[in-house]
């Protein structure tokens, strides 16, 4: 479970599930509950924030789990770990720019880096559908290894299940990772301010448009290569560059991507932001694609990518810094945190309107025309 | 983006605006027909840069909208079958019907597919010849042509298990349905830009001279909306009501002639009930009895389900332009784009969808005071 993937204001969610059904009389249109899980459970959006609050928080409620960060914080004798577990599903396997093995432990480091921990040490845990090519796992496996390698993280322990045909779909991955926190930091989605500024590190939409445009079988202008990269150097600029106590928060903008983080921010923060359209960077590919398949790019995922909500006095350092980074040499400031509209997005558009950034319902879907 | 950026530059938008507060003596009502123009307006705020008087209302033409409940009955009956792979465009599948949506049923085991063409439907077919595929061809004179194409090519290959659960609506006789109600509020339309570009604009020049009302065919990019809307209002403030053709580097007069002739070949015009509206006389396509091997609702006998809508909701005064999504007890409560009431919240393009997403910070209804009748109409 990931829970900080899709937070959603809780109260919004709870009071549309317990709604007077009694109103409807006969109505046609009775407001219903799935009874078995849908796809949009998983896609990060509202759908998982209530399969979240819903089943898995009553179930296994603590203070810790509560805070639904990407990562847990946990002070152990005076030592601060940060620990995170994450599934990984892609499908295919082998995408422009990367693979589902070093998603699987990118995606597991950048969830750790973004407490500001020093990733350590990571698991791993394998299901594999019979028949699947040993050579594809061994590619997926090498790719792993080289991807720790670079992370600076071991892989210590693992585990390996074979399913049958049909029961599984060629390779499912789950990572988990421990790294260590120094004393100072303290990064978390509910630290947002009022006039904090937002920043983001780069082009976003690359991942999420790769992997549509193989599955679709659709060749763009240039092709596109998913960002997969992990984060935790950059980070490590960061917080070398001023005051830790400056970065408040941190998040990769992975499933429903930066309009999801943000949203996720505001709200655990309760504070309300302002971005401009024309500040976000978006690849003129990454652009057209979204356009042909009827998305949004600000919905898409990215797995190189952070936001970060910093103090407005030392925003400048640190984006300088993040700039500084291979990894954040595109950073732009995209808008600040305000005091109206407390846990809600606001965006001015490139044509100068205003408009509410939402959290996704469920899957992006592809619009009719 | 090339000829896209282009279409989304604040300083033109700006100056466009100027141009209608120059202009602009008095308060209009102008209908955005499509639901993608809806999307548009809110998507990029555009509704809060008009001058105020200015007010757009939201037409029907979002095809998830206007497609009744019942024929999503019908589609659920048929993609629960366990013989049938059921495709469909991908914003239908949240549709909820009476009994849960697409969705709902793939997770229950129905194999339901999103496709981007109806065309892709033949390559399942080929691939799955003890399987019946069944494409859930829903639209307006836009898809009409690739949905043709589908059932043409079908037949053409002798492909018997390919079949189209048609509900496909037409443009110009909800327009007349709009105009010919005495409630009627809307004087000026930023007209239907890529139903057009299928159809050409000629057949609404006679609802134009008719009701003496101006109509531009309008693109989709925030300035093509804000030039369509100066060119309505430009109209209006002279007293003049033609067609005109905000659109012209897509689509001119006569539209696509082989597309015309294409639809027409496997569709014949007919009555069509849209949701939240009901029965419009000659404004929908239905098959053509020669491609009756391949109608879904002939082939599976579902002609008998047939469903009311809830009492609450005000969808049907939305899509004709009386009511506003801010009018409803029901907007963000009860009604919300994860357990839509009606037709207007469950599609992304529809006007509470779209309001719901964009713009449920603003507070009041939006709408301005505005005499209630038009130019022409009665």
């Amino acid at each position: 479970m990931k829970p900080a993937e899709a937070i959603e204001s809780q109260s919004e969610a709870e009071t549309a599930i317990e709604m007077p059904s009694p109103l409807f009389g006969s109505c046609a249109l009775p407001i219903f509950d799935h009874k078995n899980i849908v796809l949009g459970h998983g896609s990060g959006g509202k759908l998982t924030a209530e399969l979240i609050n819903k089943i898995f928080l009553p179930a296994f409620s603590n203070a810790t789990l509560d805070k639904l960060d990407d990562q847990a914080v946990l002070d152990i004798n005076g030592i601060r770990l940060a620990f995170t577990t994450d599934g990984f599903v892609v499908t295919p396997i082998f995408f422009p720019g990367g693979d589902i093995g070093q998603l699987a432990v990118n995606g597991t480091v950048n969830d750790l880096a973004m407490s500001g921990a020093r990733p350590l040490y990571l698991s791993a845990a394998f299901i594999l559908e019979e028949g699947l090519p040993a050579e594809d796992l061994q590619r997926v496996v090498d790719s792993m290894g080289k991807a720790a390698r670079e992370a600076g993280v071991q892989f210590v322990t693992g585990d390996t299940k074979v399913v049958n045909r049909g029961k599984g779909d060629q390779i499912f991955i789950t990572t988990t990772g421990i790294g260590l926190i120094e004393s100072a930091v303290n990064i978390s989605a509910n630290r947002a301010r009022v006039g904090d500024k937002i920043l983001l590190s780069g082009y976003i939409g690359d991942h999420g448009m790769a992997i549509m445009s193989q599955r679709e079988n659709l060749e763009f202008e240039g092709s596109i290569e998913s960002d997969c990269a992990a984060l935790h150097g950059l980070v490590a600029n960061m917080l070398a560059t001023c005051d830790v106590a400056a970065i408040h928060c941190l998040r990769d903008p992975t499933r429903g991507g930066v309009a999801t983080t943000l949203n996720e921010i505001a709200s655990q923060s309760k504070a309300g932001m302002l971005i401009q359209e024309s500040a976000i960077p978006v690849r003129e590919s990454v652009k057209g694609a979204c356009e042909i398949l009827g998305l949004d790019p600000l919905y898409v995922a990215n797995e190189g990518k952070l936001v970060a909500v910093v103090a407005a006095d030392s925003a400048e350092k640190i984006l300088g810094a993040m700039r500084n980074h291979p990894l954040g040499q595109d950073a732009v400031m995209i808008g600040e945190v305000c005091s109206a509209h407390p846990g809600m997005v606001r965006m001015e558009t490139g044509v100068g309107g205003t408009r509410i950034l939402d959290v996704m319902f469920g899957e992006q879907l592809p619009r009719i025309c | 983006m090339k000829y896209l950026d282009e279409y989304r530059d604040g300083k033109i938008a700006r100056k466009i605006v100027d141009e209608m507060h120059r202009i602009q003596t008095q308060p209009w009502v102008i209908m955005e027909v499509c639901g993608g123009q809806t999307h548009s307006i809110v998507k990029n705020g555009i509704d809060h840069l008009l001058p105020e008087g200015v007010e757009l209302v939201h037409g029907p033409g979002c095809p998830v909208c206007v497609t009744p409940l019942e024929m999503i009955d019908k589609a659920h009956a048929i993609a629960r079958r366990p013989e049938v792979i059921f495709c469909s465009f991908g914003d239908m599948l949240r549709v909820p019907g009476s009994d849960g949506d697409l969705f709902t049923i793939k997770s229950q085991g129905g194999d339901v597919r999103v496709v981007y063409s109806p065309l892709d439907c033949l390559k399942i077919a080929r691939a799955n010849p003890e399987k019946r595929i069944v494409f859930f061809a829903i639209g307006f004179e836009t898809t009409a042509p690739a949905n043709a194409m589908l059932a043409w090519r079908a037949r053409q290959e002798g492909l018997k298990n390919v079949s189209l659960l048609v509900s496909h609506v037409l443009v110009p006789p909800a327009l007349a349905a709009i105009l010919s109600s005495p409630l009627n509020r809307v004087q000026g339309f930023l007209g239907p830009g890529h139903v057009c570009a299928v159809m050409g604009y000629e057949e609404y020049e006679p609802i134009s001279e008719k009701f003496r009302v101006p109509i531009v065919i309008t693109g989709f990019e925030p300035l093509d909306i804000l030039q369509g809307t100066l060119m309505t209002i430009r109209q209006l403030e002279t007293r003049r009501a033609e067609v005109e053709n905000e659109y012209s580097r897509i689509l001119d007069r006569a539209g696509n002639l082989p597309a015309q002739k294409l639809v027409a070949s496997v569709f014949s015009t007919g009555d069509r009930k849209w949701r939240g509206i009901g029965m419009i006389p000659n404004s929908g396509y239905h098959l053509r009895p020669e491609f009756e091997d391949h109608d879904a609702e002939r082939l599976f006998d579902v002609a008998q389900i047939d469903t009311q809508e809830p009492a609450i909701c005000i969808s049907g005064e939305i899509l004709r332009g009386l009511k506003k999504p801010r009018d409803c007890p029901a907007f963000g409560t009860l009604c919300t784009p994860q357990r839509p009431l009606g037709a207007t919240m469950v599609s992304a393009e529809g006007a509470c969808a779209a309001y719901y997403a964009y713009g449920r910070h603003l507070q009041g209804s939006g709408s301005v005071d505005v005499p209630v009748h038009s130019i022409g109409a009665a």
